[in-house]
């Protein structure tokens, strides 16, 4: 039986997602050796012709050209993968969505006139069908590994879709919200990246992008009451997941309360 | 009729980032060689304006998933200089161990998996893997350990999440960092090794005139601190880094391009620059590893950056040893408390890939009011076309396939983050 065929893709990011593929050190040559990697052009100069049996694509789309290109890579792979806030979200460059991208430009470059960019920055779903998603910013290799491997053996990816508060419960770390009056998006957020930030005495900022269901409003209420400002909080929802619809209207939720 | 030559790269492999090269020549000459950087830009100098001062070393560690922590450094600087902040005992160890993290998990990646199989013959390091894989092993180890560093000083290693302005949310617990020790003593001969092996290589007769840029420190090798300096004397406190270089927008590219004024001419940043700056300050057995193999003051072969990154590997993993067995205590506060007010502060370090600087203004409200990142690749990328200019009459007799190889294999020279500079590479030559 050949071995499935996998590409990397990239779109506007920071390559950090793709470089987790290479960060798994201890298994990277072994997973080279179980599918064929022939498409990753961070990695390696042969690249072999679709259709893949697996495309994990980083980055959002923010430029017309590559609104064209994702239309050609779906057209490629059999089952499609974003990996990462910006490709599952629009990433921390969904900002503009709120801004003035002609500004941005004019601010930024001398003669914007040689950019060809997007107003917006948007999730790949926007433009796609998306088989699954991998959330974080950046991805969990581990994560990354389950995917990979239960679609080698032909199974959905085990990834939880619990809130980080109920990982903190689970390894006994102290909440920041409730010990130190810290605004902490945990009970908003997914779980995967092993909660490391109140494992560090620092609130989660919101790496891995809403849980399922989350409420904002509730959490909004209760951060107000600890006298965070309105302004504070829609920052810390407005970052790298901002643009991901359960958080994109948090400026409003928070105005509802008040 | 002029005799014309096409050539194309369409998608420069083995960087980091997205861009093509064109090349256009007429008659047997060059008429232009240039980077085009087609690497959507994303506008972070433009979105910090408003954000808050403590968001701004995770947003800007967003521009670099390789060298995240070289942002983040930065920036923490830049604004505690701005705020008046001192940093409590303990922490500027603290972050040069960090630092330290970065350069062997980055280098080791670059020497390794990206730029080694130039010389070997090899497409990638997988393929590399498949005839040498001790070989490989023994690098993805380095990358490893300068990983695990960051994950237990910064929690994670991409993108850390406990380095803050004023310090670090949480100090390391000493058993935690001692357990990186015999790891860390391991990684400095196997960095040793990899010199050896690197300085085994067919390095191409190929040097420039470069004017060498980087930061250099009265008593370290360079990495958070120190000055302004170039092989052609300038020597200046970071302050006044925009008095003597400038960025110009060039059409073919999303990056900003740096030139050094007056003459708006190119120069280079990276492990070559900082060697040649500061070869008497890489550690005792990178010194003497350099010595024995003989390896020319200054070096102008950017090929052998391969050599320098290696030394610096060897240097890093010994800096590392050094720092681990000096933290007998946790810095407590591990922070500077954060009291805002306005003002301005810039700051440069020395990324793996070269010297980068930030500079911050902070509003009357407290909130960031003015940003301006200038990453080592677009400082490179003047220079990076010069050396193509250089190197393609020599090769013009080869066919198009050997002629992209040759100038993709000069272009890792550099090791060359697009994401960073926004932003790399599709070779296209045009023959006339």
């Amino acid at each position: 039986m050949p071995k499935p065929r996998l590409a990397v893709f990239k779109f506007a990011s920071c390559d950090g997602c793709q470089l987790s593929l290479l960060d798994c050190e201890n298994e990277l040559l072994s997973v080279a050796e179980a599918i064929e990697i022939a498409y990753f052009l961070e990695a390696r100069t042969r690249q072999l012709a679709g259709p893949y049996d697996i495309g994990l694509v980083e980055g959002s789309i923010t430029t017309p050209h590559d609104a064209e290109r994702i239309r050609e890579v779906r057209n490629q792979c059999r089952f499609l993968v974003t990996i990462g806030a910006c490709a599952t979200a629009g990433g921390i460059q969904a900002l503009r969505n709120w801004g003035d991208t002609a500004e941005y430009a004019r601010h930024l470059y001398a003669r914007p006139e040689y950019l060809s960019t997007l107003s917006t920055s948007t999730p790949i779903a926007d433009h796609v069908k998306v088989d699954f998603e991998l959330r974080g910013c950046p991805i969990n290799k581990h994560q990354l590994l389950e995917l990979i491997s239960s679609l080698i053996r032909g199974r959905a990816p085990r990834t939880p879709r619990h809130s980080v508060c109920v990982e903190c419960k689970r390894r006994q770390v102290v909440c920041v919200a409730v010990a130190r009056g810290t605004a902490c998006l945990g009970p908003v957020t997914q779980a995967g990246c092993e909660v490391i930030c109140p494992a560090f005495a620092r609130e989660c900022f919101g790496c891995f992008g809403p849980k399922e269901q989350p409420n904002l409003l509730s959490l909004g209420v209760r951060y107000r009451a600890d006298g965070h400002t309105a302004q504070h909080l829609t920052r810390l929802v407005r970052s790298f997941n901002g643009y991901a619809p359960e958080f994109r209207a948090v400026d409003s939720i928070l105005r509802e309360e008040s | 009729m002029p005799d014309t030559r096409t050539i194309r790269v369409g998608a420069i492999s083995r960087v980091e980032g997205e861009g093509a090269l064109n090349i256009t020549v007429r008659n047997g000459s060059i008429v232009s060689a240039q980077l085009n950087i087609y690497e959507p830009p994303r506008f972070f100098e433009a979105f910090l304006r408003g954000r808050e001062v403590r968001e701004v070393t995770d947003i800007v560690a967003r521009i670099c998933g390789i060298c995240p922590v070289a942002y983040q450094m930065t920036a923490a600087h830049a604004l505690e200089k701005a705020l008046g902040l001192v940093v409590p005992d303990g922490v500027r160890e603290l972050r040069r161990l960090l630092y330290c993290g970065e350069w062997i998990e980055s280098h080791g990646l670059h020497v390794y998996m990206l730029h080694a199989p130039d010389f070997l013959g090899f497409e990638s390091g997988i393929s590399l893997a498949a005839a040498h894989r001790e070989i490989v092993e023994r690098g993805l180890r380095i990358k490893q350990i300068g990983n695990r560093i960051l994950e237990v000083l910064g929690g994670r290693a991409i993108h850390p999440i406990n380095v803050t302005v004023g310090g670090f949310y949480r100090s390391p617990r000493v058993a935690d960092l001692m357990s990186l020790l015999p790891d860390l003593k391991w990684g400095v001969g196997a960095a040793i090794e990899t010199f050896r092996w690197a300085a085994g290589f067919d390095f191409p007769d190929f040097e420039a005139d470069y004017e060498f840029v980087g930061i250099r420190h009265e008593t370290e090798y360079p990495m958070n601190e120190g000055r302004v300096v170039s092989s052609r004397g300038l020597d200046c406190p970071v302050t006044e880094y925009e008095q003597h270089f400038a960025e110009r927008h060039e059409p073919q590219s999303t990056a900003l391009h740096s030139v050094m004024l007056p003459e708006e001419r190119p120069y280079l940043v990276g492990p070559l620059a900082r060697m040649n700056l500061c070869r008497q300050q890489l550690s005792d057995s990178a010194k003497r590893e350099a010595d024995a193999a003989r390896l020319e003051q200054p070096c102008k072969n950017n090929y052998k950056s391969i050599l320098a990154r290696s030394l610096e590997l060897i240097t890093a993993f010994e800096e590392a040893v050094r720092l681990v067995e000096g933290y007998r205590t946790e810095p407590s506060p591990s922070r500077a408390e954060l009291v805002l007010r306005p003002g301005e502060g810039c700051h440069a370090t020395e990324a793996p890939r070269g010297l980068i600087f930030h500079r911050y203004r902070i509003g009357d409200d407290g909130l960031i009011a003015e940003a301006k990142i200038v990453p080592p690749t677009s400082q490179n990328q003047g220079r990076i076309e010069r050396d193509l200019a250089e190197l393609l009459p020599g090769i013009l007799e080869h066919d198009d396939g050997e002629v992209a190889r040759r100038c993709e294999h000069l272009i890792r020279n550099y090791d060359p983050c697009i994401s960073c500079a926004t932003h790399f590479l599709k070779v296209k030559i045009d023959r006339e």
